[in-house]
């Protein structure tokens, strides 16, 4: 059995949990409720004030946030601390082109790197490895996130980043790399590579901590079976901390939550209602220790289903499932969330009425593909190549604008593309996530 | 002085180009003659036909994207250079030739289709050759 960096937290009985998780969330409620106008006022407007939580039994009188709240009050507003306390900022895409901003104090950035470094411990890493992190650095929470919690375990973290697989090659070998952490299709691209160049030798990676894309448990036994080691899922969001929210242990039956430090609960996404343990609906959080910027009852929009048996490696604390996909339409492309309305409203750029248009989505030797297909209609058409090539690179060139991602645009004859009753469908997803 | 040309985009897919040319034999037009552009994703079928206006309704009532283009035609005799006369004339008036295709015909002379970038400036850079112009009055007899 892998070691537990905290047993303490980890593995706690489910009533001091619960206990602790009262404490702690009556506190945050009292916090934000002091702290940012737009939960006063939220909670002001159900008539609730914090003297009515007194546990985790009255959660459910609390108002839920959603992406929206956060978009509303842009780039600061929902931040609990002043900016003196704030350290570090990161930002994720929006549905509009408008990022959503968090931000972290330095007593927030030592409880991400902890809950990471219980991540990479229930992976079996731990001070004598030498951990490449593999995903962005910058304003994306994957690179950063991964690199303090390395630091925190006391391994030895080379931050690579992203976009030279030949030199995180060489530089596996030479260093002797022992874990890896990045998105899992980036990882399966890495070992494709080393297949390819049939050079196994002085390849010493034991474990790979994957996450911030959806994939599948078949894609995770591959990655295992081409690299041989074990590979990890480990979850997270920028809105709640970032990735090392959850992760799975070396019996992978789920993926352990930091509950002491977010208190998951699953609603049924129609009703809103609290559902039952192993139901399939939206898993929410409500942060319990956060200063920077604490969400109450935050829907992730993810969609998966929770237990709460103590599992087979020692630790007690709640379990989510793979994830089943989104009660939105957000599609994760190769790391960077992507709402077909941005696509849409980079289509309405060309002209004051939206062309018919199809997002087909794919994984080609596992990177995700983006093709827009856009029916060429009377006010489009030309009969020359050249005016139908440039349209074609002007609809590429505003896509990526609004999305940040490349795209290829395939002209299509008019009316080809599926026109539905009522609500019309735009986006063909091909990838398998089982 | 212009001709009519009927435009079709097309799929870079199969039975695309027979979809379109199924139109036209329903509704009983001849294809004089076409050029067919390709790209990887798309074409772009260019056609004299015997009746363009008829040949554009039908195409765009069985759901295609069917337009019609002014080009010349211009009529030459079997004679060394006389293709370059025109292309030198035109290109001399500083217009650009978009894409030029033969057209086929029942009498001695050949025959080429010229789309220029500019109608109108090219119409008068080849106002003083004399040149012999197919039109669409003719079309419908050949």
């Amino acid at each position: 059995m892998n070691k537990i960096w905290n047993e303490a937290k980890e593995c706690m009985s489910r009533d001091e949990m619960s206990v602790l998780q009262s404490k702690r969330l009556k506190k945050q409620v009292d916090y934000v409720y002091h702290n940012v106008e737009h939960y006063r006022k939220k909670m002001q407007s159900v008539g609730l004030e914090p003297g009515d939580i007194n546990g985790i039994e009255d959660l459910n009188k609390l108002p839920y946030t959603t992406k929206d709240d956060l978009r509303d009050t842009y780039p600061f507003g929902l931040f609990a601390a002043p900016q003196s306390e704030i350290v570090r900022i990161h930002a994720s895409s929006g549905t509009t082109g408008k990022a959503t901003v968090v931000g972290y104090t330095r007593r927030d950035i030592e409880i991400w790197s902890e809950c990471v470094s219980r991540a990479l411990t229930m992976c079996g890493l731990g001070r004598n490895d030498i951990v490449q992190v593999a995903y962005g650095y910058g304003l994306f929470t994957g690179g950063l996130g991964a690199h303090y919690g390395v630091e925190n375990l006391g391994a030895t973290v080379v931050p690579m980043s992203t976009g030279n697989t030949k030199k995180l090659i060489t530089m596996m070998k030479d260093f002797g790399a022992t874990g890896i952490m990045c998105t899992p299709s980036y990882l399966l691209h890495i070992a494709e590579t080393i297949i390819e160049n049939g050079d196994f030798e002085n390849i010493k990676l034991r474990a790979a901590v994957c996450g911030a894309e959806p994939w599948t448990e078949k894609m995770r036994l591959q990655i295992e079976e081409k690299l041989h080691l074990n590979c990890h899922d480990i979850y997270g969001l920028s809105e709640i901390m970032g990735p090392g929210v959850a992760c799975d242990c070396e019996l992978h039956q789920g993926l352990h939550i930091q509950e002491d430090h977010f208190l998951p609960e699953i609603i049924s996404p129609e009703t809103l209602e609290p559902i039952g343990e192993n139901e399939l609906g939206e898993l929410v959080f409500t942060t319990l220790t956060k200063e920077g910027i604490p969400l109450i009852r935050y829907r992730t929009k993810d969609l998966t289903s929770i237990t709460r048996c103590p599992c087979g490696c020692g630790r007690t604390t709640a379990r989510i499932a793979r994830f089943k996909g989104r009660s939105d339409d957000m599609l994760i492309l190769r790391g960077v969330n992507v709402f077909p309305s941005q696509i849409e409203a980079a289509l309405l750029e060309l002209s004051e009425t939206l062309p018919h248009y199809m997002i087909i989505i794919d994984r080609v030797n596992n990177l995700d593909t983006i093709e827009v297909q856009v029916e060429v209609e009377e006010r489009f058409f030309s009969d020359e190549i050249k005016e139908l090539e440039k349209l074609t690179k002007r609809i590429e060139g505003v896509i990526k604008q609004a999305i940040g991602l490349a795209v290829k645009v395939k002209l299509v004859e008019p009316k080809t593309l599926d026109r539905s009753e009522g609500k019309s469908v735009h986006v063909i997803d091909h990838r398998v996530f089982d | 002085m212009f001709l009519k040309q009927v435009s079709v985009f097309l799929e870079n897919a199969d039975g695309r180009l027979g979809s379109a040319l199924n139109v036209l034999k329903n509704e009983n037009i001849n294809i004089i003659s076409l050029s067919l552009a390709d790209t990887t994703e798309f074409g772009m079928l260019r056609m004299i036909v015997s009746d363009p206006e008829k040949a554009k309704t039908a195409l765009k009532s069985a759901g295609l994207s069917a337009h019609l283009t002014d080009v010349f035609a211009i009529k030459l005799p079997h004679v060394v250079g006389s293709l370059q006369s025109v292309v030198e004339t035109i290109s001399k008036a500083g217009i650009n030739i978009e894409y030029m295709y033969a057209l086929s015909t029942k009498d001695e002379n050949a025959c080429i289709v010229i789309k220029p970038a500019d109608k109108e400036a090219c119409a008068k850079a080849l106002e003083g050759m004399k040149l012999d112009f197919v039109t669409d009055e003719m079309i419908k007899n050949f």
